[in-house]
């Protein structure tokens, strides 16, 4: 029998088990979860190129080492243009609730670590079938973070402003599980940012538990600091009749990754996932999903956008698992990009796995330059040539963000658009 | 106004004008005719500022300017326009949306202020009015999905609102029905005069009888080969082209 092969640790792997071994009694309940999720990690290690879905983004290689996770002295605030008018927010600080639990509106706010402590939150209820070494980690270590609910029928809408802040290089890691009762209406809303020159790591996932008939709009905002590596997760799990639409808007991080984890555990639940990304200089943006059709008459409908420029890098990997029983699915997937520069580099991997018969799937990608004939013709009219490039760049990203339906968000969004296109004038 | 001197242009190794000169004064509405090919939409795009083309020889001066040096949207905001034979479709952008930057970035170029919204609401409501363009059309994706006529109508719209010192229309006419023809004819004659100087790109007499030129350019073969008044026009509808092309062979 061959020996295995076997990888020498990394330094960032050794300190992530050694630190397991020192805080895994202090850690907040979750004891089996944590103990299977690490023992996974312990197995395979920091996910590096060889591992299909990471190829592209080489996490064994991008985390050299694990910076200390810090707390926070005082108040965080987040920024003024993250903020959005009429939706109440609750700031998390290097990951950590700020507020005592509490009410906000409709919805119940909690410690994580006291939720899991309690036994009212578990860990992974919303992963479904999928399995993922960034969410296992972060499963192992999870103590900050919420634990939210929304009871049958009520309307909600909440802010969740996380700034991460230190003056060296930090890590935070946060958990945030959302239960949303049947039939519940909720907008949730997740804002990143964080300190500039500054190397970072995050490693923060969200679980959405919604319930049989309830609607869902989740929008996740990252402009994290120039230098951070910031790996993200949604997971969600869809009731019967659910929705949920959820938009991640990326334009910060040198390095990130954000991941969807879609589980469909009832009949006739509707998806509507969005992306919207924009990167410049060497940034490297990593989307990847996974939706699992697990039960028959699911709808998915995935459209993302990624505009890249300068020698940037984006990444769109994008599966649609319809399994045996799932008949009557009906998935379409597109992801197109947009390249502003010679430099700038896409790679796109839409994948289909269907094994049921009665189904309706496709998938598109694209990826190209702006027209020069649209860009003459708006320069003929009188714009310089950056900004004709900028209103074809919105065109371009706005048809993902219509999804959004609180008006102030979307403007709010459009405005991060606008930012950084403005930037790219100036350059 | 527009001088055109000995234009020689090339586009991937191919020379499409050769050695075209042609004026039009300030007030005056010159005509172009001339077969399919003939080059006369290279010409138009040449004078906007398309990048494609290689001018190997000769100059274009707007009033004394050679505008070669310049710019796409510089042109534009000197005063030059083209309507163009086809207009562009752009996915996701209101025409609304489109008219206002456009009008507002040649007013930035020229150091005016930005138009406030009423004035601008205003300007743009009087001349769809005027056009025949129905509202709601404005609403929509610029020329996402317009007809033919629809696009040309709303090329004159522009016209109209970026008040511009010397139009060149290519093909305008071509897919407009009879009543918008008279509309259109009707646009284009409200901006004439008031040193205004347009070159008209047209196949046909009809939109002369509009559009009724000072002077007529037979184009062949990326050359000026006739110029002279409007009974040039006539005389082509009879005879065609025939003439200019064995000439060359
Ligand atoms: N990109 C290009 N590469 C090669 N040849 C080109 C290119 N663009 C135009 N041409 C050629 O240049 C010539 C002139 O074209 P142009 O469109 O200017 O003609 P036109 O006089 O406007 O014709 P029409 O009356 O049909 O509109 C044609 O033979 C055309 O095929
Ligand atoms: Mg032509």
């Amino acid at each position: 029998m061959p020996a295995p092969v076997i990888q020498m640790r990394t330094p960032a792997e050794t300190a992530l088990i050694e630190r397991f071994e020192r805080e895994k009694s202090s850690l907040p309940g979750a004891k089996d979860a944590r103990a299977a999720a690490f023992a996974r990690f312990e197995k395979a290690g920091l996910p590096g190129r060889r591992v299909e879905s990471y190829h592209y983004t080489d996490i064994r290689n991008l985390m050299r080492s694990v910076a200390p996770e810090v707390p926070v002295e005082g108040e965080l605030i987040h920024s003024q243009h993250v903020g959005v008018e009429g939706i109440p927010v609750v700031t998390f600080a290097n990951g950590r609730l700020q507020s005592a639990s509490g009410m906000i509106g409709a919805a119940k706010l909690e410690q994580l670590d006291a939720a899991l402590l309690a036994g009212a939150a578990e860990l992974g209820t919303a992963l479904g079938a999928a399995n993922d070494a960034i969410v296992d980690i972060n499963t192992a270590f999870a103590s900050k973070g919420a634990f939210i609910s929304v009871p049958a029928g009520e309307k909600a809408s909440l802010h969740l402003a996380f700034v991460d802040h230190h003056d060296s290089a930090f890590a935070v890691h946060s958990r945030v599980v959302v239960s949303v009762g049947a039939g519940a209406e909720v907008l949730l809303y997740e804002s990143h940012e964080g300190p500039d020159n500054l190397p970072y790591q995050a490693n923060k996932v969200v679980e959405l538990l919604i319930s049989e008939g309830a609607k869902v709009q989740h929008i996740r905002l990252n402009i994290s600091g120039n230098k951070a590596l910031a790996l993200s997760t949604l997971a969600a799990s869809l009731g019967a009749d659910a929705e949920l639409m959820s938009l991640g808007f990326t334009s910060g991080a040198e390095t990130s990754r954000h991941q969807v984890f879609i589980t469909y555990a009832g009949e006739n639940a509707k998806l509507d996932l969005r992306g919207t990304t924009m990167i410049r200089g060497r940034q490297h943006a990593d989307t990847t999903l996974v939706v699992d059709h697990a039960v028959p008459h699911g709808e998915s409908r995935e459209l993302f956008k990624t505009v890249v420029d300068g020698e940037a890098q984006g990444v769109f990997q994008g599966k649609i698992i319809v399994r045996p029983h799932a008949q009557k699915t009906d998935g379409q997937m597109a992801s197109n990009a947009l390249l502003l520069s010679d430099e700038a580099g896409m790679s796109n991997k839409p994948e289909l796995e269907i094994f049921a018969d009665d189904v309706v799937c496709a998938h598109g990608a694209t990826c190209g330059a702006l027209d020069e004939n649209q860009l003459f013709y708006l320069m003929a009219r009188g714009l310089p040539r950056a900004d004709a490039e900028a209103l074809l760049v919105e065109a371009f990203l706005d048809e993902a963000l219509d999804a959004v339906t609180h008006e102030g968000l979307r403007e709010a969004l459009a405005e991060r658009v606008h930012v950084w296109l403005s930037a790219r004038k100036v350059a | 106004m527009l001088d055109i001197k000995n234009l020689h242009v090339e586009i991937d190794g191919k020379k499409i004008l050769n050695g075209l000169t042609l004026s039009v004064k300030a007030g005056e509405v010159a005509a172009i005719m001339g077969p399919n090919g003939s080059g006369k939409s290279t010409l138009s795009y040449v004078i906007a500022g398309k990048e494609d083309y290689t001018v190997t020889e000769g100059e274009i001066l707007l009033n004394g300017v050679n505008i070669l040096e310049m710019e796409a949207h510089e042109r534009a905001a000197a005063g030059l326009f083209l309507a163009f034979q086809y207009p562009l479709e752009i996915p996701g952008v209101a025409t609304m949306t489109f008219l206002k930057a456009t009008m507002n970035a040649q007013r930035k170029a020229r150091g005016e202020a930005e138009l406030t919204p009423g004035d601008f609401m205003k300007a743009v409501r009087g001349a769809a009015a005027t056009l025949g363009i129905n509202p709601d059309m404005l609403k929509r994706p610029l020329n996402v999905g317009f007809s033919g006529g629809e696009k040309k109508r709303m090329e004159i719209l522009q016209m109209t609102l970026l008040d511009p010192k010397f139009c060149i229309l290519d093909e305008t006419d071509s897919g407009l029905d009879i009543d918008a023809l008279r509309i259109v004819a009707e646009g284009v004659n409200a901006l004439r005069g008031q040193g205004r100087g347009m070159l008209v790109i047209t196949h046909y007499q009809r939109l002369l009888d509009h559009i009724v030129p000072d002077t007529v350019h037979v184009m062949a073969r990326g050359q000026i080969v006739k110029s002279g008044g409007p009974e040039i026009a006539l005389e082509l509808e009879k005879n065609g082209y025939a003439e200019y092309l064995s000439d060359a062979a």
